[in-house]
This record gives C-alpha cells, sequence and structure tokens, in this order.
C-alpha cells in the first residue's frame, strides 16, 4: 500500500497524507488544527481493505503519526511540558483517563444539546439588538416637601446689594503734587518723603508718590534710601549734574 | 393541552399591569426578567409576576399564535410552535443553522465549564479552538466575558444561547456527571491495556 496516496477528509485538511505531512512542515497548515485521530482511522480502513500486511507502510505510518502528534502536543500544551515530564507513568495514565472521561462527557452534553437543537427547532422569536434604555438611578433619597421648601425659601432670600463705593473715588491729579515739589525743591535742595507726605489721605499719598516718580523720570530729583523701609530722601538736581544724568541714562 | 375557558381581562388595577406588561414585552426583543418589568412598570415585583401568570394563561401554548415563555432567566414572546413551518417561509434562525459538531462541543464546554479561554477549550477536545470560538462569537452564542489575569480571554455563553436552546437558565442543562455513563468504561479499557502491556 502507497502511504502517500492515503486520501484524507478532515476538517482542516482534504487532501493526500503526504500533502497534509508537507503543510505541516512548512508551517502553512497547523498541527492543532489536525484531526489525528481520524487519520488513524482512515488508515486502519485502508489496511483492513488489503489482503496482506505492508510492515513497512505500517512502520512508516507509525513513525510519521507519532511525529504529528508530538508536534501538535507542543503546539496545544506548550506551558504544560514540564508539568506533564515529570508525571510518573501511572500518574500520566490517570491524567490521560481524566481528560478522555471529561472529553467524553463533554461530548455527550453536545449530543444532548444537538438533541435539544432538534426538538426546539420550532421556536420562532424575534432576534435584533435593541439595547434596554439606560436606567436613570434616583441620586436623591426622599424628602419632606416642608423642607425643601425651607431650602428653596434661603435660596429665594435676595442677595445683599454688592457696595460700588470704591469704583467712585476721586484721585487727585499727580500734577498738583509735581508743582508742590518743584516749589518746595526750589525752596530746599532736599527733602525728607516722609515728612511731606504726612497729613495727607491714602489716595493723596499714592499721587504724591507717583508724582516723585514722574519727577525721578525726568531726571529732576535723585532719590536715596540707605535700607529697604528706611527714610526716602528727595534731592534736587543741579544745572551740571542733571545734564549729566540724562546722558547717562541715554 | 390543556383548554381551560379563557380569563377575561376587566378593568381592575392587575388588568391595568397586564396591559402594561403585554406593551413592554411585545416592544422587547430580548427576554424581559420580573425586575425589567418592575422597573419599566413602577410596579412591585410580585405583583408583576402574578400578572406574568395571568399572561401566561392568556398566551399559552394552542391559544394563541403568540406564546410567553419563561426563557433565559426571564419572559419573552415567542411564534407558537404549530406556526414554525409558516415563520420558516419568511425567517431565518442563523444562529443555529448548520452548527458543527466541533461548534456543539465548544458550545458544550462553553456552557459548562465557562467562563473558560480558548487553551481551556483545546485542552479538552485535542485541538485548537480559536476558529470554531470565532464562529460561535460571530453567531451570538457566546461571548467574550473578561481576561485571565495571564491575559487570555475568557468566554461565556449568551442570553441568545439560552433562547436558541429554550433554556430557562443554564441549570436546565443536564447535570455533566449525569452525562456520558460511558465514562467510566475508558478508564476500565485503559486499565485494561496497561495490565495486559505490563503482564
Amino acid at each position: 500500500m502507497e502511504l502517500r496516496e492515503l486520501e484524507l477528509d478532515l476538517d482542516a485538511f482534504e487532501g493526500p497524507f503526504d500533502l497534509l505531512l508537507t503543510l505541516v512542515l512548512k508551517d502553512e497548515l497547523r498541527p492543532a488544527e489536525v484531526d489525528v485521530a481520524s487519520i488513524v482511522v482512515s488508515f486502519c480502513e485502508r489496511l483492513a481493505e488489503q489482503e496482506r500486511l505492508d510492515l513497512d507502510s505500517v512502520g512508516e505510518f507509525l513513525v510519521l503519526v507519532a511525529a504529528l502528534l508530538e508536534l501538535k502536543a507542543r503546539e496545544l500544551f506548550p506551558e504544560e511540558e514540564v508539568d506533564l515530564a515529570e508525571l510518573s507513568p501511572d500518574e500520566a495514565a490517570e491524567e490521560l483517563a481524566r481528560r478522555l472521561e471529561e472529553y467524553r462527557r463533554i461530548k455527550a452534553a453536545a449530543a444532548w444539546l444537538a438533541e435539544r437543537l432538534d426538538s426546539e427547532r420550532d421556536r420562532f422569536f424575534r432576534l435584533g439588538p435593541a439595547p434596554l434604555a439606560p436606567r436613570v438611578e434616583p441620586g436623591v433619597a426622599p424628602q419632606q416637601p416642608e423642607a425643601l421648601a425651607r431650602a428653596l425659601r434661603a435660596l429665594a432670600v435676595e442677595p445683599p446689594q454688592i457696595s460700588l463705593a470704591h469704583m467712585e473715588l476721586d484721585f487727585p491729579p499727580v500734577s498738583r503734587f509735581l508743582e508742590r515739589f518743584r516749589a518746595a525743591l526750589r525752596r530746599r535742595r532736599r527733602l525728607d518723603l516722609e515728612q511731606e507726605l504726612e497729613g495727607l489721605t491714602r489716595l493723596e499719598q499714592a499721587s504724591a508718590f507717583l508724582a516723585v516718580l514722574e519727577l525721578r523720570k525726568a531726571g529732576e530729583i535723585v532719590i536715596d534710601q540707605v535700607a529697604p523701609f528706611a527714610r526716602i530722601l528727595v534731592r534736587r538736581v543741579e544745572e551740571k549734574e542733571a545734564a549729566w544724568t540724562i546722558a547717562r541714562s541715554a | 393541552m390543556d383548554y381551560r375557558p379563557l380569563r377575561l381581562i376587566g378593568p381592575g388595577p392587575l388588568d391595568r399591569l397586564v396591559r402594561t406588561l403585554e406593551a413592554l414585552l411585545v416592544v422587547a426583543s430580548q427576554p424581559l426578567s420580573v425586575d425589567d418589568l418592575a422597573h419599566a412598570a413602577d410596579e412591585y415585583g410580585p405583583r408583576v409576576e402574578a400578572a406574568l401568570e395571568l399572561l401566561e394563561e392568556r398566551y399559552a401554548e394552542g391559544r394563541s399564535g403568540i406564546v410567553l415563555e419563561r426563557v433565559a432567566e426571564g419572559f419573552a414572546f415567542r411564534a407558537a410552535r404549530d406556526e414554525a413551518a409558516v415563520c420558516e417561509r419568511l425567517f431565518e434562525r442563523p444562529a443555529d443553522r448548520g452548527l458543527s459538531q466541533a461548534a456543539l462541543e465548544t458550545l458544550a464546554i462553553v456552557a459548562y465549564l465557562g467562563p473558560c479561554t480558548r487553551p481551556d477549550i483545546a485542552r479538552v477536545r485535542g485541538v485548537a479552538a480559536d476558529s470554531v470560538v470565532a464562529g460561535l462569537v460571530e453567531r451570538g452564542l457566546i461571548a467574550e466575558a473578561g481576561r485571565e489575569t495571564a491575559g487570555a480571554v475568557r468566554y461565556r455563553t449568551t442570553t441568545l444561547f439560552e433562547r436558541v436552546f429554550g433554556l430557562e437558565n443554564l441549570s436546565a442543562l443536564p447535570r455533566l456527571d449525569d452525562l456520558g455513563a460511558d465514562a467510566g468504561e475508558i478508564r476500565a479499557r485503559l486499565e485494561a491495556v496497561a495490565e495486559r502491556r505490563g503482564a
């Protein structure tokens, strides 16, 4: 019997045995997809048709099928390689029996499902995606109407009027203090800013300070302060000195 | 079939609820649980159950073209069985048409051992499960149910599975221990072979 010509009809493959082996070796067919038991059954059927036992073919088949089984086992259970290798022959036999029993039960369950499907084939029902509307969970516990009314009343009170008085502040013009400092510096060469500001309102003090900065910018005065928060001294710049200051700042 | 006289639905408050449930069930395309119905109808569970009993009586097999059945942990309308031949001319049952032996075995594994992963299925069947699982997911009979810590996707059976197989819930499946009466024989045969080899 020519082993290569053994015709197979499996779920994953249809054709001669040697083509199957070629595809497996070329990685075009995963051994895990191959139902090896069916191959063995096909081979045995062919064997039964023969008058004489061809030992060469049988031996070759055994070797090839064993190799295929090993490839398949490695692919299916890569992580179990170590565990199974450690099993004693008795334990391995027990594991095999357990797995075969489990598979037999699942096969019986599948047969039950097939029968059930047959008996339920006359049940027609509506199919289709009709998602249920999302449930709105009530976020608030039940409330007393009086308590809610009280809370609402508290919210309904008119808010206090916001004062806009600060918007109407009347800033004294900086020019007034410019004149005042120029006049003072014409009389004296230097003056103490703190003394000059004494008795002024906060707003007038702000304007006065701006005037001092303005005079400094124009080069008319020099400002001195020996340390932070110490007294601020303002000194008039002489004509010659002024020219030099402007030249330097330019 | 028991042909008791049909109970007429009068204008009482329970009958009002019966009408509401009828409306909800006819709109639904999947089974509705008592909780779903009670929530939608803003009613108490026991009253919904009482109203459903009236509806079950009204829509019993043989009494109407529509049958109310308990399926997939809920209630759903379906066509009467004796109208199946007519329904078949217009409608298909794509979910279960031509399920292969491999698909049925995989379904059985997911139904009994699920949620389980593709390697779990391969371990039981001895064949890679990828394409079969993909086919069952496409048919809507199984669906993803989270992942294992290692990252493998777990699968479980769907409501559609229970409807297609007419199961009230998964516990309506026969016990796995009661199936495969010949499973014990395998062990006996294996032991016999081992003894012969040892001798």
